[in-house]
């Protein structure tokens, strides 16, 4: 696209259309499910993990390209990493979506994930980008089910649909 | 409608859109640098000079507390809202002014019926009749009463064009039904359901009519006596009226013999500790200090509406909705849903293999607003098996040309996701 700041980057639409690790894992040792029912995003986390390794992981569900592309996009950043590893990227994807993190100035772990950072000028489009890194949060925390819209929540940020 | 070429042309020249476009200050705002192209007028709609005028005269020389002060300022503003009264009594043709209630809009107004009207006459084992096109505003409030009385809500199905079964409709009917609710006009699909005939059959068994027109008031004429409905509600801002603000029209029999929403100041004759006695309708629904500038507002509303004329705003929008079906329909990959024969100006669709959230942004890109989501009708999505869509929805002031710049930006969403 020409505009530089717009969403829709290649990177995002070419892992909407083939999305990495799309699956369901045999043998999980952990799993979760993630909801965001104002839009109706729905995915399913599996995992693997070996002692403190995130051994191999996948998702499926149906939602958004951006939420499909995100998913994607995390299950290739964590592979292969360490839990606590997993958990500095989940805080530091949310705290540049949501706009608290200044990714350019400050040190960060988050790569070609900066792709997703437009989403903080579309404030009702940051929890289709959060949502697979929330629920990777629970999955890792053994919480089986999460949404957006859980009052307990610390991601939750209301944003209007009804 | 018959769209002989020139049938449309002759309809195209009663109503001058340039002319009225220039009255909305609103549409020449820039989104990102590109015109604004407002196709969600069906969430909400703009608001007219006249109408902003009138509001600013309200604050600026008119402005005091109503029904209570002998002073000059108080009996301006009371003579005001209640001129505001008589303006929506003629709007929607009520026999009196004190059959309209003035509410803070459709939800209240259904709230209201449900708290005055269904806790009192409606008991345990009681049905109450729903369509599966209502918004969720008609549904939860009866859910809550059904819950706390112990009554049962039957719901009219629809079929794959999005109209209710009729047939199904007259069949919910027994000795335990004791209400029905349904809209005039879905906001999710653009329905334009045959009320009149369910009003008449639901009469004729003793049953009351509640009709949600929040999607009906601002795209044709309504007549309350014609459809002869025991309530009729709507919301301001969809009428190119201010928030806050919105109508609740009843039968004042029915009126008088219903119990109050809310307590408080003005609903009241006399107050002791006691024993209170209620004012007179409509005032025993109005408690507290309404929202008067709102009220005022919405009555400049229908002014501007009525002279530029519900007749010829329907038409021009049914010739928007033509366009528009046709032009979209002519785009592969994309599937229009609501295709019932009678149809107000909404327009939602699915484009294949891309989620109505992403159309919402990419569009939004090119200046031009749209809905994407559940519509607030979650049992509608369901029964079309999608998660959410996308909803076009028009009003008078839309032109043909914006209907292209939305053909042109559903294009450029398949091209990015090509």
């Amino acid at each position: 696209m020409a505009d530089p700041k717009a969403l829709y980057q290649e990177v995002i639409l070419d892992h909407n259309r083939k999305p990495r690790n799309f699956g369901v894992l045999e043998g999980a040792t952990h799993k979760a499910e993630g909801h965001n029912p104002l839009c109706g995003d729905h995915l399913t986390l599996t995992l693997k993990l070996d002692g403190e390794k995130v051994d191999a992981i996948a998702f499926t569900g149906e939602s958004c390209a951006i939420c499909k592309a995100s998913a994607s996009m995390m299950t290739a950043a964590v592979k292969g990493k360490a839990r606590g590893e997993a958990e500095t990227l989940i805080r530091e994807f949310r705290d540049m979506a949501t706009g608290t993190l200044d990714f350019a100035t400050r040190p960060h772990h988050l790569g070609r994930l900066t792709v997703f950072a437009g989403v903080r000028d579309l404030p009702t489009r940051v929890k289709c980008a959060i949502l697979p890194w929330h629920t990777l949060h629970a999955a890792l925390n053994s919480v089986t089910s999460t949404s957006t819209e859980a009052e307990d929540d610390p991601m939750h940020a209301p944003i209007g649909d009804a | 409608m018959n769209a002989t070429p020139t049938a449309f042309k002759d309809r195209s020249a009663a109503l001058d859109v340039e002319r009225i476009r220039a009255d909305f200050p609103i549409l020449k705002v820039k989104v990102g640098g590109k015109p604004l192209v407002y196709l969600d007028n069906a969430a909400s709609s703009q608001m007219p000079q006249p109408v902003i005028d009138r509001l600013v005269r309200y604050q600026q020389f008119e402005h005091a507390n109503i029904h209570r002060g002998v002073h000059h300022l108080s009996e301006v503003a009371t003579g005001e809202y209640e001129e505001a009264r008589r303006k929506l009594q003629r709007f929607i043709n009520a026999r009196e002014d004190r059959e309209v209630l003035f509410t803070s809009g459709t939800t209240e107004g259904i709230n209201l019926v449900m708290h005055g009207y269904g806790r009192k006459f409606i008991g345990k084992g009681d049905e109450i009749i729903l369509t599966t096109l209502e918004h969720h505003s008609n549904i939860v409030p009866w859910q809550m009463l059904a819950e706390e009385k112990g009554a049962k809500i039957r719901v009219v199905p629809i079929n794959d064009a999005g109209e209710l079964l009729i047939d199904e409709y007259e069949k919910l009917f027994n000795e335990r039904t004791k209400f029905v609710g349904v809209m005039h006009v879905s906001n999710a699909l653009g329905t334009v359901n045959p009320v009149k005939h369910m009003i008449a059959f639901a009469h004729a068994r003793g049953v009351p009519v509640l009709v949600d027109g929040a999607q009906a008031a601002p795209h044709l004429p309504v007549d309350v006596q014609d459809l002869d409905c025991d309530f009729y509600a709507f919301s301001g801002h969809k009428l190119c009226g201010p928030t806050g603000i919105g109508i609740l029209y009843g039968k004042a029999a029915t009126l008088e013999r219903m119990q109050p929403f809310k307590g408080g100041g003005d609903m009241i004759l006399s107050v002791t500790f006691e024993k209170t006695t209620y004012n007179t309708i409509p005032h025993k629904f109005e408690a507290g200090t309404p929202p008067i500038a709102a009220a005022i507002g919405l009555g400049a509303a229908v002014d501007y509406l009525s002279a530029v004329g519900m007749d010829k705003i329907a038409a021009h929008e049914i010739d928007l909705l033509n366009y528009a079906t046709e032009q979209v329909n002519g785009v592969p990959g994309v599937r229009i849903i609501g295709t019932a024969e009678k149809k107000a100006a909404v327009l939602s669709f699915a484009i294949a293999g891309v989620h109505p959230h992403d159309v919402g942004t990419l569009l939004n890109q090119d200046g031009i607003a749209i809905r994407t989501g559940h519509h607030c009708a979650q049992p509608v999505m369901q029964r079309f098996k999608v998660p959410a869509t996308s909803r076009a929805s028009f009003a008078f002031y839309n032109s043909m040309a914006e209907v292209d710049a939305l053909v042109a930006g559903i294009r450029n969403v398949q091209k990015v996701f090509a």
